[in-house]
């Protein structure tokens, strides 16, 4: 098994899932909590990459973080290096393909608060950021794990964002998923399938959490 | 000019109704508003405007020198700086803290040794002690109601909004809790607005009562002049009870009470909480009339009266009584016929026990049960 491959997976999953709790919170109280017109244009954007192909997600992002774009070429000057083909570039993908996946979950815990809770919380004098903190959020701990798990898994398996984006630099950019491509197309069926089958009881293992933390009866703490 | 709530507010609910709310309250010396109507008539939408929960479209809410809000100039204050005490009806009591923790909630400004003397002070005072550390699930409806209470109360708010205070409790609870609430407003003296459609809450509870019928304010004025003598047919429609007089509790004897009222005794089933001074409340519709001086019958009252009044309602008939004491009854236009009643005439009114209610009266002393 590629060991390099693996740990440059995990570290950029792990800093996906915490920059996406970071992204995530604000945009997921603005879906739950807007009252604006207009707002499924916002929602429908935030969905996006649960249907784009990776490929076509990958082009957008690799353009728009090319030392052509506004945003590269600023990137460039500040930093030294264009970001296409770096770990960060990389980072800055993962991010952006799996908002969905952080997003919804946080916004459907957020949708559960009752209402009047909130209300209440303002009448005794707490701001909104206030009880945001110390209402909202405590009692949608178990949607922000399942956010933060979801999104770790995917960014884990992903393979089109991250070929487009990343490349396939060794412990830099190569991804366990892109490892297994590479082992099957040099005929290494033996490698692929161990790498793939480590992936394959991680990705349930994650999700077997998900589902059991989910569970009303298991929830942290005692519901009505 | 004393310090009051001023309130003249418009807000519409398209296809609804348009709420037009118009009303005073006294802060000092503090008084207790009592909002009266049938659900749907706006009284909660009044009180979320109170809270800053709701913007009204017109008006002004004033609170002493502090503008709350006012339509022209564009001010709203939120609710975070009215220093409110709120207790909505089913509680809203935070399942994630603790029963000390949600007292403590609205007191994170201050220092910390402060704060734990505001909660102990509250839990203390609603007798809350021993389950501090319990979650809010784990209580009895009447508990959680006192959570809720003591929560609203430990900031020391300058303005209490209860909701519904007693709805979510069962009937043996209400009673008693009933007493404890009338105690306890009275010992904060805090200006108060509460939101009921039980004329028991309001003539326990209320110093003043607005009636609120479609989004308007139909009448406002003493608990006991509004239900004695309702402004007009919608008004008396909305309180459903006609005769509520001051009277005395002679004695107590296996659950069946006598009471005395301007001289005249009758007999009630006890309730609990009550006092010896309570108010007599009695449905108009509850009283029968015959004419003449009746025989016996299972009915524990009979009042021997004459006919002051004869008032059209509808399809039914309103007669004032002198019994010694005003009373009304409702019958309906052939009853009235079939008696041929007519003003002077002399006729005995009568009402079973269960039909005579008693409710605490405010001005009394304290009975030893709520104190």
């Amino acid at each position: 098994m590629n060991w390099i491959a693996i740990g440059v997976t995990f570290k950029l999953a792990a800093l996906t899932a915490m920059a996406l709790v970071v992204i995530g919170l604000p945009i997921a109280y603005w879906v739950s909590f807007s009252r604006w017109r207009w707002k499924f244009l916002i929602e429908s954007v935030v969905a996006l990459p649960l249907v784009l192909p990776p490929t076509v997600l990958g082009f957008y992002i690799l353009v728009a973080i090319g030392p052509h774009s506004p945003f590269g070429r600023l990137y460039t000057d500040i930093v030294g290096h264009p970001l296409p083909f770096t770990f960060e570039g990389l980072l800055i993908a993962s991010v952006l393909y799996s908002l969905p996946f952080a997003v919804q979950p946080f916004a459907a815990a957020f949708d559960q608060v009752d209402h009047r809770l909130i209300e209440t919380s303002w009448t005794l004098g707490v701001s909104r950021f206030g009880t945001f903190f110390r209402l909202i959020l405590p009692m949608s701990v178990a949607g922000v794990v399942t956010g933060f798990v979801l999104s770790f898994a995917h960014t884990l398996g992903e393979f089109g964002v991250v070929l487009m984006v990343g490349g396939n630099i060794e412990g830099v950019t190569r991804t366990v998923s892109i490892d297994i491509y590479d082992e099957v197309q040099a005929l290494n069926y033996a490698g692929a399938a161990k790498t793939a089958l480590f992936l394959l009881a991680l990705s349930y293992l994650i999700l077997l959490a998900v589902y059991a933390m989910n569970r009303k009866v298991w929830a942290v703490w005692p519901q009505k | 000019m004393a310090a009051e709530i001023i309130v003249n507010m418009t807000k519409s609910f398209p296809g609804r109704l348009v709420l037009e709310a118009r009303f005073g309250l006294s802060i000092d010396p503090p008084a207790i508003l009592i909002l009266f109507g049938p659900s749907g008539s706006g009284k909660t939408t009044i009180l979320r405007c109170l809270a800053g929960l709701e913007r009204p479209e017109r008006g002004l809410i004033r609170f002493g020198a502090e503008t709350w809000f006012d339509g022209q100039l564009g001010i709203h204050a939120t609710p975070q700086v009215r220093r409110l005490g709120c207790m909505f009806q089913d509680y809203a009591l935070f399942p994630t803290e603790t029963v000390a923790g949600n007292v403590a909630y609205g007191l994170a400004g201050l220092p910390p040794n402060e704060r734990e003397a505001r909660v102990e002070e509250a839990l203390t005072l609603l007798q809350l002690q021993g389950v501090e550390a319990m979650k809010p699930a784990q209580l009895s409806g009447g508990q959680q109601q006192r959570v809720a209470l003591a929560r609203a109360i430990a900031r020391r708010p300058q303005l209490l909004l209860l909701d519904e205070p007693l709805s979510a409790l069962d009937t043996p609870t209400r009673a008693r809790v009933r007493g404890e609430l009338r105690h306890l407003l009275k010992q904060l003296a805090i200006p108060s607005v509460v939101v009921t459609h039980d004329w028991g809450e309001a003539l326990a509870l209320g110093d003043q009562m607005a009636v609120i019928g479609d989004g308007k304010v139909l009448q406002v004025g003493t608990p006991q002049a509004i239900f004695n003598r309702p402004k007009d047919a919608d008004v008396a429609r909305i309180v459903g009870i006609e005769t509520a007089l001051e009277g005395r509790v002679r004695e107590s004897v296996e659950g069946l009470v006598t009471v005395e009222v301007a001289g005249v005794t009758l007999h009630a089933l006890a309730e609990d909480g009550v006092g010896p001074d309570v108010f007599v409340c009695i449905r108009a519709e509850d009283v029968v009339l015959a004419p003449g001086s009746a025989g016996t019958t299972s009915a524990r009252n009979q009042l021997q009266g004459r006919v002051v009044d004869i008032s059209s309602m509808g399809a039914l008939v309103k007669i004032g009584l002198d019994c010694g004491f005003p009373l009304s009854a409702i019958v309906t236009r052939s009853a009235v016929e079939d008696l041929r009643l007519s003003r002077d005439m002399p006729v005995t009114a009568s009402m079973k026990a269960g039909a005579v209610h008693l409710v605490p009266r405010r001005d009394a002393t304290p009975s030893p049960h709520d104190s």
